[in-house]
């Protein structure tokens, strides 16, 4: 490759190229919505916990069957309680973490362990008054965050995916496995991509299946139950959209890391983003 | 080659800094602060009333919660709460299977009533299937058939300043170490005199069970499980509520829960 590149000299020299890549907005929103999830699903964890089952319909099965997933501590035969999460009919020993946890002599009988809840002890009025604060921050900096981005073309120029990004997904997918990170100034196809999910549809998805458990929304908007098949399923996908953002945000802090944490997080903070001297030429050149 | 070693590294050290920030995860940090009645607490819940004034402004005063139809019944209602109160006054009523019962419409009312069930269930009735909402999480759908509280707010005729009203019970919650207090709710006068909030009477066709309040409890549509009081013995039509319990509007309201509870 070196050979080749009549280039290499000036890409080998350690650039100090640094361009400004995150608009205020695009920063500001960013930590607002990290404080405000980072509330949002310690506290909804405790709020699961007072009834650690989700139903698929209108209502809840206690005398008939349409439960999806339920974690509940059961007593064996021998006496000892062990933590059992049941996903689709099908039953795992999950002691330690789901429905039994704490330290031995003190144990636990909850779906989720004391330190993935807010607060850590049971307290559902609490879970219930911080869930709904950072809801209402979170759901305040969405709509900052929408309007500018349509006013500043961030959505248009950073988030929704071009054709060519969708052609480029399967180039942009073997990077990624190999580890070769683009430093443009640009998201490539798997960004864009990822970003637009979680902020498009995993955001809004997450705000309507919060709003169809109020029965107040269920009068104003009687739509909401409609659209998602009913109260309960709507907590099941509000739930499940749950693990998605928690999946997005393992690979997102894993992405961090393995592009640069300092220059990932300058960025986030300050603005100031170090290119790469030869993604800086191919966007020049595209 | 050089670059995908440099990178193999920085995946080992992402994975481990990622591991290492797990127990960081761990929440007694913010007991102290939430716990404590402080500024910190009522800033946060502070969020409720912008959810009652915005949920006002949202939907029409007589805007009706959802029904369903006889097919979506399709089990009992599941008792929550007080199931079987041991109040000596309320067994004795129990045992003359209410017939001595009288529900006391007080407070700020031209003309305070005193109501039998007979009464009750010869005024104007209406039979709906909703769906229940527990705070816990929970759904269940079924048949309730009542007396519309606006009914019985206008042969009481309601005064101008009130503002509220008060479901007095006969079940009374234990408190452990401070003993044990009476249950009680409210409500405002737009949800009093909301269609579907009904004293209701009969559960499902039946009369209504003691499980499920016996011999009268109110329904509020529009709002969860706790604010649909059970075993009414009064009725109390206020302009504030800080007079009551702890001066929250309810007992579960007293231990921190939201008085609005339409979320």
């Amino acid at each position: 490759m070196a050979a080749t590149d009549n280039t290499t000299s000036e890409a080998d020299v350690p650039m100090a190229l640094i361009i400004r890549r995150h608009g205020l907005v695009t920063r500001l929103t960013h930590w607002l919505w990290a404080l405000a999830l980072f509330f949002l699903l310690l506290s909804g964890l405790q709020i699961f916990n007072a009834h650690p089952s989700l139903y698929l319909g209108q209502q809840s099965g206690f005398d008939f069957d349409n439960g999806v997933l339920s974690i509940s501590a059961l007593r064996t035969e021998d006496g000892d309680v062990r933590g059992v999460t049941t996903l689709l009919g099908q039953g795992f020993d999950t002691t330690g973490i789901f429905g039994v946890s704490g330290p031995l002599d003190r144990r636990a009988y909850r779906a989720f362990p004391a330190w993935l809840t807010v607060p850590s002890y049971q307290d559902l009025a609490t879970g219930r008054v911080v869930h709904f604060f950072f809801a209402w921050l979170f759901a305040a900096v969405f709509v900052v965050w929408m309007g500018a981005s349509m006013v500043n073309g961030h959505l248009r120029r950073d988030i929704l995916p071009t054709g060519a990004d969708l052609r480029g997904l399967p180039r942009s997918v073997i990077n990624h496995l190999q580890f070769r990170f683009d430093h443009g100034r640009s998201y490539n196809g798997l960004q864009k991509l990822s970003y637009a999910a979680v902020l498009l549809v995993f955001f809004p998805l997450m705000t309507l299946t919060g709003l169809t458990m109020s029965p107040g929304m269920d009068a104003a908007w009687p739509w909401l139950p409609d659209i998602f098949a009913g109260r309960q399923t709507a907590r099941t996908i509000h739930f499940v959209v749950m693990l998605l953002l928690v999946l997005f945000f393992a690979v997102h802090i894993f992405m961090v890391f393995a592009a640069g944490p300092i220059n990932e997080l300058r960025s986030m903070i300050t603005g100031r983003y170090r290119v790469d001297a030869k993604s800086q030429r191919e966007e020049a050149g595209r | 080659m050089s670059r995908l070693l440099i990178n193999r590294r920085r995946f080992l050290t992402a994975a481990g800094v990622a591991a290492a920030t797990l127990p960081l995860v761990g929440c007694d940090a913010f007991d102290a602060i939430l716990q404590s009645r402080g500024i910190v607490r009522d800033v946060l819940a502070s969020a409720n009333d912008l959810t009652y004034r915005v949920q006002r402004l949202l939907m029409d005063a007589d805007r009706l919660a959802p029904e369903f139809g006889e097919s979506d019944i399709r089990q009992g209602q599941r008792p929550n709460g007080s199931t079987d109160p041991t109040d000596p006054q309320y067994i004795a009523l129990q045992q003359q299977d209410f017939s001595e019962y009288r529900l006391a419409i007080a407070g700020l009312v031209e003309k305070p009533l005193s109501l039998t069930l007979t009464e009750l269930r010869n005024m104007p009735s209406r039979t709906q299937i909703t769906r229940h909402d527990c705070v816990e999480g929970w759904s269940c759908v079924a048949k309730w058939t009542g007396v519309p509280l606006s009914k019985v707010l206008d042969e009481a005729r309601v005064k101008p300043d009130a503002r509220y009203v008060v479901f007095h019970c006969f079940d009374r919650m234990n408190l452990g170490l401070s003993g044990s207090v009476a249950y009680y709710e409210s409500i405002d006068l737009i949800d009093a005199r909301h269609p579907q909030t009904i004293l209701a009477y009969g559960l499902n066709g039946k009369p209504l069970p003691v499980a499920n309040g016996a011999p009268l409890r109110v329904r509020v549509e529009r709002q969860l499980g706790y604010k649909m009081a059970k075993y009414l013995s009064s009725i109390e039509v206020v302009s504030e509520l800080s007079t009551f319990g702890r001066g929250n509007g309810g007992f579960w309201e007293d231990l921190g829960y939201d008085w609005y509870a339409g979320i």
